[in-house]
């Protein structure tokens, strides 16, 4: 028995090299296709796309399809572009990641640090909210809303983000904080630090990685929701994606497919944008609490 | 008035017992060390004097004040962790200084503070460095900066050395002691290392299983061990415990063991072991540590209670310094500590000098050292 020569390794190691990139260039532009399309055809006249060639650049060069989705086109029934739905995202969006984060944090911080008898139960309860589905959670939700007169609203809308996505944050942050070293805490015990200062100056400045999984998690999700957007929302409070749904759908007249594609890019591109900034760090993050040290 | 007090402490963790009824007193100054194997709840009790764990039932003491119920911070205590718990976030000045600012102390006193402890560490030149910046050893020292500059009535120490690489270690150790010597604080410290024990302690507190086995001094608990486990687990390499028939013959009383081939090894006691001829005619342990069994040569002459007897030499270990012979008695593996240039060979027979003067007896039922 003698070892394959050494020539012979190399060219097959090659070799399979080159299949794994062919299949991996194969793969990426599968599923950068649609997004191809769609930033080409938002580009183009609509006359351009009647003609019926998706996938050729545009001839005529034009912005006006985003000039239209952002500010003039019809939603509903004002011709308003997707702007001020837009704001009311990020109006919505922001302090429901701030306010699921913070409280995300301090619970990992009890449950880990803080251990009570019991707490591994309340863990178990915050983790099945997290496999509640939305539909059983609407009509309840509706009630509550009435209640707090946050009905319709961008608050309530927020509130209803934030409260379903403990769960998740509490997960994340009790998972990071698990691995944190208990000795620390303990340290500025003896250093005489009160509950939120050890919480604010030791695990705080420590959590960066997972901070920024949460907020990235949190963010697409409540970014991207629809349906408690379109239940929850009255006409002034309507989130980015169910204004973009009622553009696409009921424009009355001719279908304006490049103002349609603009609007969805539009829409798409702030969860876009955080996942290029910090993507990195999310790997990193979701790493950072399975392998240790 | 002892300083530092623990009286018939008692720890469970649910149900079970993890510290059972401990007593422990030390004077102003001392140098306490709780050493045990692993799981013997040495760590616990440190940490319930700290205040990090409660306590089930007992009080301690500090300074003639009860702290039972007080918080870590009131308690006037510090602590050096095994894993050092540096903030990782924060310089090895922040570090140092973060207690101080948590009370409200001024920054110029703060930092007048950090100074003199940096100078006395010789950590001055790290004072703007992060933890992950350092190595093990300079990590070692921030911890300690950390726990002196709150000149605090009493230090805990938990396995501090542990994370360091043996030579490392040695030198941090000798600095811990001339730290004490210079400092005159109270410290407790816990180790499982039992040559670490020896050499800083004033006292001594064997642990086992959650009952203390022994406390006294380092001689104390090293010559007159209070059973075989302590016996057993102080002394590197561990004291030889040898099953052994007592016999008396006339007016003397012999010890009687089982050699692998041959007549039984036997050992005539001088006048001194009075207290074993009880025992004539029954079972003991005899305990014999490796360098009160030498070569005739390396034998203390000073001692009227050496006894010369043959014995087959199985395995010879030189160790540089001294050299170890393994022989086989009673059933038993027994280590002799030769001189480094002994004459000695395995598989053959030679004399070795047993000191009796140095010998202690266990009862082989209760573990109970009876002489």
């Amino acid at each position: 028995m003698s070892a394959p020569s050494p020539e012979i390794a190399v060219k097959t190691r090659s070799l399979t090299r080159i299949l794994i990139y062919a299949a991996l260039i194969v793969f990426a532009v599968y599923y950068l296709l649609p997004l191809y399309v769609m930033l080409v055809n938002s580009l183009k006249p609509l006359d351009e796309i009647r003609q019926g060639d998706m996938l050729s650049l545009p001839q005529q060069f034009t912005l006006d399809p985003w000039f239209s989705a952002w500010s003039t086109a019809q939603i509903g029934v004002q011709p308003t572009g997707l702007k001020p739905y837009f704001l009311n995202s990020i109006l919505m969006v922001v302090p429901a990641v701030a306010a699921s984060t913070l409280l995300g944090a301090l619970n990992g911080y009890v449950l880990t640090k803080w251990r009570f008898p019991g707490d591994n139960l309340v863990f178990t309860l915050m983790l099945l909210s997290c496999f509640i589905p939305f539909q059983i959670v609407l009509i309840p939700m509706a009630k509550v809303l009435g209640l707090l007169n946050l009905a319709g609203t961008t608050w309530g809308l927020a509130l209803v983000h934030a409260v379903y996505g403990i769960g998740f944050t509490t997960l994340f942050f009790r998972n990071y904080y698990e691995a944190f070293p208990t000795e620390l805490v303990r340290a500025a015990m003896i250093d005489g630090a009160s509950f939120f200062q050890i919480f604010r100056r030791i695990l705080l400045p420590s959590s960066g990685p997972i901070i920024v999984v949460t907020v990235i998690w949190q963010f697409t999700n409540i970014w991207n929701d629809f349906l408690f957007g379109v239940s929850f929302a009255d006409v002034n409070s309507l989130p980015m994606t169910v204004a973009l749904n009622n553009l696409v759908s009921s424009s009355t007249g001719v279908k304006e497919y490049n103002v349609h594609f603009a609007g969805a890019i539009l829409a798409a591109l702030p969860t876009l944008i955080v996942y290029v900034v910090s993507g990195r760090y999310f790997v990193r993050g979701l790493m950072a609490g399975a392998v240790k040290g | 008035m002892p300083f530092l007090e623990i009286r018939n402490l008692e720890k469970k963790f649910g149900n079970v017992d993890v510290l059972k009824g401990i007593d422990l007193a030390i004077e102003e100054g001392g140098f306490l060390v709780l050493v045990g194997p692993s799981g013997c709840g040495k760590s616990t009790l440190l940490n319930t004097i700290a205040g990090l764990e409660t306590i089930t039932k007992g009080e301690i003491h500090i300074n003639g004040r009860k702290v039972n119920d007080l918080h870590p911070s009131e308690r006037d205590i510090a602590m050096v962790f095994q894993s050092y718990a540096l903030y990782p976030n924060m310089t090895v000045a922040q570090n140092i200084a973060f207690g101080m600012e948590i009370k409200g102390v001024p920054k110029p006193e703060r930092d007048k503070a950090v100074n003199d402890v940096s100078e006395t560490l010789q950590i001055k030149h790290l004072l703007d460095r992060k933890p992950s910046q350092l190595s093990g050893g300079q990590r070692q020292r921030v911890a300690m900066g950390r726990a002196l500059v709150r000149r605090p009535l009493v230090f805990l120490f938990d396995e501090p050395l542990s994370n360091l690489d043996a030579k490392l270690r040695v030198d941090m150790r000798t600095e811990i002691k001339r730290l004490h010597q210079s400092m005159k604080t109270t410290i407790v410290y816990v180790t499982h290392d039992q040559i670490e024990a020896m050499t800083l302690a004033s006292r001594i507190a064997v642990l086992k299983d959650g009952i203390l086995q022994q406390f006294g001094t380092p001689a104390e608990i090293y010559n007159h061990p209070a059973n075989m486990f302590v016996a057993d687990f102080m002394g590197s390499p561990a004291m030889n415990l040898i099953p052994v028939s007592v016999e008396r013959s006339g007016q003397s009383v012999r010890l009687s063991m089982p050699q692998r081939s041959g007549d039984p090894l036997t050992l005539a006691l001088p006048d001194s072991a009075g207290k074993i001829a009880g025992h004539a005619g029954g079972n003991v342990i005899f305990g014999i540590r490796p360098e009160a069994l030498t070569d005739p040569d390396g034998a203390d002459r000073g001692s009227a209670g050496v006894v010369l007897s043959e014995c087959q030499i199985e395995v010879v270990e030189p160790a540089g310094s001294d050299t170890f012979a393994v022989t086989h008695l009673g059933g038993k593996q027994v280590v002799a500590r030769l001189r480094a240039d002994a004459r000695v060979a395995a598989g053959s027979r030679m004399k070795l000098a047993f000191n009796l003067d140095k010998a202690v007896f266990f009862d082989p039922g209760t573990q109970l050292r009876i002489a």
